[in-house]
């Protein structure tokens, strides 16, 4: 049962939270059950890292509960480009977000639900969690078809995937967090996890696809509600604590210090972009042009999310050699990003001689140009 | 010191300073020469080897360096970013020192029990007394090297001990929860929070102000002039006192070489106050019929309607004027653009022809085309803030207008009564080149003539 915090909650929350390691000798349980009020997949993520980076861990656990809006979500170590429609994600107006633990890329909307496993580094068992919460599943519904694999994922009727794993191992405590699809737009998660891309080479962590089912689907009677209330009433039986869920929110400066500056931090383009292993994408635009093709060769070199080397091979004198020097000069160390490069191309185009024929060509080039970012 | 000093007083004035140190330099005495090769390399290289990760794992990809050979660590900063099997992994460092030796590459494999990097232990800690000679720092190590407590000698690492002194603190006034009763870092940060009552300053609410217009919106339409009450965005205050440089690059870069073939322009200026009364009613009433058509109306196409109208009469200020200043060409087109600011830079969004344009409601993505080939431009810093101002035309176009905020302000009418008008401040700038004041005086008053009558506007509509 989901209560609304009651005097005596707020109380003992911030105390909890804001104690200090050293003089933690606390006689309360060991076990924590606490949900976001919020769906925004930064702020949600920031509470994670709060909870990793500040909270004693020694003698307790704690059970996490959120869900967010239309949201991507990349591993650590992932490329956004290679993992998905990045076009199609700014169209529909879904959040791109990188998590601090590694693992996969994942699709959130309300209709799934994430649960994160805060435990001390010793603690860290991602098998026993899953466990625990297909046992949730099947108290609730005896009839579901649900394991756990040996890559921590959970399938239900044998191959259909609800549930991914991923995790973070810090120096004294650890996160073990994962999704599960109980009414999930599965429409659009399948064409946002497509990336048009077939030409980038990279180290980058690859996703590995898999056919997904919802809940839902197997069982019209179930909601998310349902699957939290179910999952907490499990938490709190094993970790012998009461069965109450403690809302939070992940904007409380008071109650999670420096939160948002965490929230902040995942949101830079540094962080969503920049952190994508090095890669190079390498691919022939058919520019269509007075009735002709023109074949372009390009080759960029992305690192730190920006173009560390940019080659565009041009047909001889389709563009004037300063004019074509000058967009590779300043490509160059320039970032990877469609809104970047529009405005430097345009800005750029102010100082060139003005010729209809010139600027026509030189926005057709720049258009295929982006297209790529 | 000393010895160069003696030196130097015996030799020949007219001697350049050089000549003087050469032979001090020789004569250095041994405990000096002690101190300065002690600074190098005292310590003993340790390798620190990857630990166990759990779950039975005996292998991880390296992800992420954090340091590099020649980088100092203290015990505790993170060293690297591994990855396993869905887990990302922060290692890090447990010594003081400094990096020697990286053992892997970004992707290689690293095993469990197997070294990672070596280090190069600071092992100056707690023995530093021996080498204070002749140039010591006025504060005395020793202070913060042994302190006793009730007999006992405190034990902390040198990151530890500076971070209570950088706070002032005591360290026999500090319990140590380590092994040995050691101070630990998390010691000092707790004796503090008892000191200040809380574990760590609230950082200050910081109003996330959403990122200005994007590419993808109507040029124009999301500014409500009339009715935006600007929220103080408080930032953070970091004091880092140090310096740092960063390249210019991409957007800046563009920006660096617009600007210096602007300011070749010779620009002149001319601002009024425009009287916006009749245009807010006229706004008011046509919002309801917009609302239907799913258009949220701004002022800004009134702007650039109005603006249009004007460049009729006054052609020459859309206009553009070759590099040698030896031709001008009246372009057909009004292509006038708004100046906006977004989070990569400034972007000039036009509307081609405004000049046939019966409506100017446009939705969808912008492309390079219409982001270029603008004629004349209108800014909108008034959403931000300000009065007047002294706009740089963008070349290569020939004039730009700038208009402020909307302020509520008393004004006497024709029966000299006061009434409560709307005024807008505008400021043209203009290249003085090809166009004269006159004529810049007499545009500004014809577009304003146009937005405090309204109607006038439909009268010359084509």
């Amino acid at each position: 049962m989901v209560l609304q915090p009651s005097l005596k909650n707020c109380l003992w929350l911030p105390c909890i939270l804001r104690t200090p390691k050293a003089g933690f000798r606390s006689t309360a349980s060991g076990g924590l059950i606490i949900q976001s009020v919020s769906n925004d997949i930064y702020r949600n993520l920031a509470v994670e890292d709060w909870i990793h980076d500040h909270m004693d861990l020694e003698n307790r656990q704690v059970l996490f509960l959120w869900r967010n809006s239309p949201a991507v979500v990349i591993g650590r170590h992932q490329n956004p480009w290679q993992e998905c429609n990045l076009r199609l994600l700014r169209q529909k107006n879904i959040k791109l977000a990188r998590r601090r633990s590694g693992g996969g890329t994942v699709y959130h909307d309300l209709g799934n639900i994430n649960l994160t496993f805060f435990t001390n580094r010793k603690k860290y068992e991602r098998m026993e969690n899953l466990k625990l919460v297909v046992k949730a599943l099947k108290a609730l519904r005896p009839q579901l078809d649900v394991h756990v694999t040996d890559r921590y994922d959970i399938l239900l009727d044998g191959h259909y995937k609800i549930s991914g794993t991923a995790a973070k191992l810090g120096r004294t405590s650890a996160y073990h967090h994962c999704t599960l699809l109980c009414n999930t737009d599965k429409f659009v998660l399948s064409s946002v996890l497509k990336s048009p891309y077939t030409v980038l080479k990279s180290n980058a962590t690859p996703s590995v696809p898999a056919s997904v089912k919802n809940l839902f689907e197997e069982d019209h009677s179930l909601t998310s509600e349902m699957l939290l209330d179910a999952i907490a009433k499990e938490y709190a039986m094993q970790h012998q604590i009461d069965h109450h869920i403690t809302l939070i929110n992940p904007a409380d400066e008071t109650l999670l210090p420096g939160i948002n500056n965490k929230t902040k931090e995942l949101q830079t383009w540094e962080w969503v972009y920049g952190k994508t292993p090095k890669f190079s994408v390498s691919t022939c635009l058919n520019m269509a042009y007075k009735g002709s093709v023109i074949e372009v060769k390009v080759n960029m070199d992305v690192k730190h999310g920006r173009i560390e080397v940019c080659n565009i091979d041009l047909p001889e004198q389709w563009l004037p050699p300063a004019l074509y020097n000058k967009l590779v000069r300043s490509l160059t160390g320039s970032k990877f990003c469609p809104n970047e490069t529009t405005t430097l191309v345009t800005t750029l185009l102010r100082v060139c001689p003005q010729d209809d024929e010139l600027h026509s060509r030189w926005n057709l080039l720049c258009e295929n140009m982006i297209m790529l970012m | 010191v000393c010895i160069r000093r003696v030196r130097s007083c015996s030799s020949i004035l007219s001697v350049k300073s050089k000549y003087v140190f050469d032979k001090p330099a020789l004569k250095f005495s041994p405990q000096q020469r002690l101190l300065r090769t002690s600074a190098v390399s005292c310590g003993q290289v340790v390798q620190f080897k990857l630990s166990d990760i759990g779950e039975g794992i005996t292998e991880v990809t390296v992800k992420e360096w954090y340091i590099k050979e020649g980088d100092s660590v203290s015990q505790f900063d993170s060293i690297c970013e591994v990855q396993s099997d869905k887990a990302s992994v922060t290692i890090t460092s447990r010594y003081d020192g400094v990096i020697r030796k990286l053992h892997y590459s970004i992707d290689d494999i690293a095993f469990v029990g197997k070294p990672l990097v070596d280090i190069e232990i600071d092992t100056s800690k707690g023995l530093a007394s021996e080498e204070d000679v002749v140039e010591t720092p006025p504060m005395s190590h020793e202070e913060h090297t042994h302190q006793e407590i009730k007999g006992h000698k405190t034990l902390a690492t040198p990151a530890v001990r500076r971070l209570a002194m950088e706070n002032n603190i005591k360290l026999s006034e500090v319990v140590g929860t380590g092994k040995d009763n050691r101070i630990l870092k998390e010691d000092i940060l707790n004796y503090l929070a008892k000191q200040t009552g809380a574990i760590l300053p609230p950082s200050p609410k910081a109003e996330m102000i959403p990122p200005l217009p994007k590419s993808e919106t109507v040029p124009g339409a999301p500014k409500d002039k009339a009715r935006k009450i600007p929220v103080p965005v408080s930032r953070p205050i970091v004091f880092s006192g140090k310096d740092r440089t960063e390249p210019v690059t991409g957007f800046q870069k563009a920006m660096v070489k617009t600007m210096s073939v602007a300011l070749k322009i010779p620009h002149f200026g001319y601002c009024d106050e425009i009287d916006l009364t009749h245009l807010v009613q006229l706004r008011e009433d046509l919002k309801p019929l917009a609302e239907i058509r799913g258009v949220k109306l701004s002022f800004m196409p009134f702007f650039m309607k109005a603006a249009s109208l004007g460049l009729l009469q006054y052609p020459i200020l859309n206009a553009s004027l070759d590099e040698n200043c030896q031709n001008v060409t009246y372009k057909a087109s009004h292509n006038i653009g708004v100046a906006m600011d977004t989070g990569q830079g400034l972007i000039v969004p036009n509307v081609k022809n405004v000049q046939v344009c019966s409506s100017l409601g446009s939705a969808g993505q912008l492309g390079t085309s219409d982001l270029t080939g603008g004629t004349f431009t209108l800014s909108n810093v008034g959403t931000i803030g300000g009065t007047y101002t002294k706009p740089v035309i963008l070349p290569p176009e020939v004039a730009i207008g700038a208009l402020g905020k909307i302020q509520v302000l008393p004004r006497f009418n024709g029966k000299g009564e006061v009434f409560k008008a709307q005024i807008m401040n505008v400021s043209w700038s203009a290249d003085h080149r090809i166009i004269d004041g006159a004529t810049m005086a007499r545009f500004s008053n014809l577009w304003k003539s146009y937005l405090e009558n309204p109607a006038s506007m439909l009268l010359d509509l084509k």
